[in-house]
């Protein structure tokens, strides 16, 4: 919870600093990928109440699962899940960098950590694994409550 | 199968892997392996070559100029459409209508045959193992005459069964369109024996070829089917280019696909008359390379021997599933006795994406996903397959590199 309140504390861009010192550290893709993977069995997960199909985020190859809710702060909060354990690991970056801002910055984010921690190959649209789709709607989210305000 | 068995056969086919340029690179940091041949296969130097050639010499529009040219490009793509039909093993040339792949090949027939024959109440039976786009067209011609789909179920091991297709059969059907080599399963199926019992009920029978013309020979006068489908970019060839051939008193029968420039006779506001076989169902400019080119394709495989490739493939596709079922937890999926040179596998409580991604970066090129076979998942219970598809320039070596890959992908992810 601490660490949650730490993070929520940071900008956008101070945590997508964070992760690209964190990949920094890797020597080869094998260490990357086992840090994904890791990232993936230990996420926090969706509460399953919020696992649903209208929370399902349709790719070919894999499925994502996103819920969000704004706290007293104003700020979004992201849960996700997918079924795949590498997608899964993208989502809980994803889900670190975005979740707990503004819809402002949410809408206004741009997620270069992705580019320069080698991954950008899981956000193209043709890897259908449901990623770009997933960031796509945490964007809608941020406009949907931005409005609501 | 131990690799110290290598037949003469598989070395002289081990030579021809000099003539992919596109195989003989890194992919991140890792020599190429490429088990993705059932979505397309690579092209040979030949092909490459070939494309090159018809742009540098002999680029024109065909069928129509009075100059060099144009009778120098319509010369060669007439001459493929001959080779072309000898491959298959039609009897006539005009039987081979060109279009864009299997996809377009099967809108055709449905547009057009479905116009032709389709009553309300009539039946159209396909298998449980099609791909989505030997599904989809025939949905849509059930939706607009008021016909019904019928299924064939197949068995576990991804076996059509034979008898509940002929009790599917009755004077109700009109057509049937099955596969002969399932793209997820990898299942051959007893297309002959098919066609037969179809054509016994009075049906027309449309077989999609797609994933069987590169790996085995085939005659369509001997299976006696009304259509046969396939793309040419597997079968080394051009993407945008494939064939339907047709029987030449069905292709008469039926009216035209698409309407425009090159399919008419006389065009007079008041009346059009259409062209003969095979223009009648080729409408506009074609892919003229595409077509030249994929009479070049299937002359090179034809020279390499589909008798020869077949039985060095089912080599490679043994070795490959015996070191596949050494490995714990790893499940085929699709056991029929007779198979193409593809397996479709999962390995228990791991999602085909990751093991995918992972091969990807030591440089395995295969397959994951549904494959366009939804039906096929649902009937296993199952989000998708890892497939590895082999062709003739593929090694032993290839499928060793892929098994020691995969492996390591497993230690990663369990």
């Amino acid at each position: 919870m601490s660490n949650d309140k730490r993070r929520s504390m940071k900008t956008i861009e101070e945590k997508q600093l964070e992760i690209i010192e964190e990949f920094s550290f890797f020597e080869d893709w094998m260490q990357k990928y086992e840090y994904i993977i890791e990232l993936g069995k230990e996420l926090p997960l969706i509460d399953p109440a919020f696992k649903t199909d209208d929370n399902l985020i349709k790719g070919c190859q894999s499925k994502v699962w996103l819920h969000a809710e704004k706290d007293e702060a104003g700020h979004i909060h992201f849960s996700g899940d997918s079924d795949a354990i590498i997608t899964k690991g993208m989502v809980a970056l994803i889900v670190r960098v975005l979740s707990d801002s503004s819809p402002e910055d949410i809408v206004q984010s741009n997620l270069h950590f992705v580019n320069e921690i080698g991954l950008h190959q899981h956000l193209s649209p043709t890897r259908s694994n449901g990623l770009a789709s997933m960031i796509k709607q945490m964007k809608l989210y941020g406009l949907a409550y931005q409005a609501a305000q | 199968m131990m690799k110290e068995t290598i037949s003469v056969n598989s070395q002289k086919m081990e030579l021809l892997r000099k003539d992919y340029p596109i195989l003989h690179q890194s992919v991140h940091g890792s020599p190429l392996v490429y088990l993705d041949n059932a979505a397309t296969s690579q092209k040979p130097q030949l092909v490459i070559d070939e494309i090159n050639r018809y742009y540098t010499e002999i680029n024109a529009n065909i069928h129509r100029g009075a100059h060099y040219l144009a009778s120098m490009a319509t010369a060669a793509y007439e001459e493929s459409r001959t080779f072309i039909s000898e491959f298959i093993g039609a009897k006539h040339s005009h039987e081979i209508i060109f279009c864009s792949g299997t996809t377009e090949g099967i809108n055709l027939i449905a547009h057009s045959l479905g116009r032709a024959v389709l009553k309300p109440g009539d039946e159209i039976i396909i298998s449980a193992m099609e791909h989505h786009s030997n599904i989809v067209p025939w949905q849509l011609a059930c939706e607009y005459y008021g016909a019904k789909l019928k299924v064939i179920p197949m068995s576990e091991a991804g076996e059509l069964d034979v008898d509940a297709f002929a009790k599917l059969l009755s004077e109700k059907t009109k057509i049937v369109s099955i596969v002969q080599v399932s793209n997820s399963l990898g299942t051959v199926n007893p297309v002959k024996e098919m066609t037969g019992m179809a054509r016994e009920a009075g049906a027309y029978v449309i077989i999609d070829g797609a994933q069987s013309i590169p790996h085995m020979k085939v005659d369509v006068q001997d299976l006696d089917c009304d259509f046969f489908v396939f793309s040419g970019h597997k079968a080394l060839g051009p993407t945008g280019i494939g064939v339907v051939y047709g029987k030449e008193k069905v292709l008469e029968m039926i009216p035209p696909y698409q309407s425009g420039g090159e399919m008419i006779e006389s065009v007079s506001f008041e009346k059009t008359t259409f062209n003969k076989l095979p223009f009648k169902f080729e409408a506009g400019t074609p892919h003229i390379e595409g077509g030249i080119v994929l009479g070049s394709a299937l002359k090179y495989l034809s020279s390499i021997g589909l008798d020869e490739i077949s039985a060095y493939e089912q080599e490679l596709h043994g070795y490959q599933e015996k070191l596949l079922l050494e490995i714990e937890g790893l499940e085929i999926i699709g056991t029929a006795k007779q198979k193409a040179s593809l397996t479709s596998f999962l390995v228990a409580g791991i999602h085909p994406f990751d093991l995918g991604a992972l091969l990807d970066q030591m440089g395995i090129a295969v397959r994951t996903g549904h494959h366009c076979t939804q039906p096929v998942m649902d009937f296993y219970g199952i989000p998708g397959t890892v497939r590895s598809s082999l062709a003739f320039y593929n090694s032993y070596d290839d499928i060793e590199r892929f098994v020691t890959a995969l492996k390591k992908a497993i230690s990663m992810l369990k």
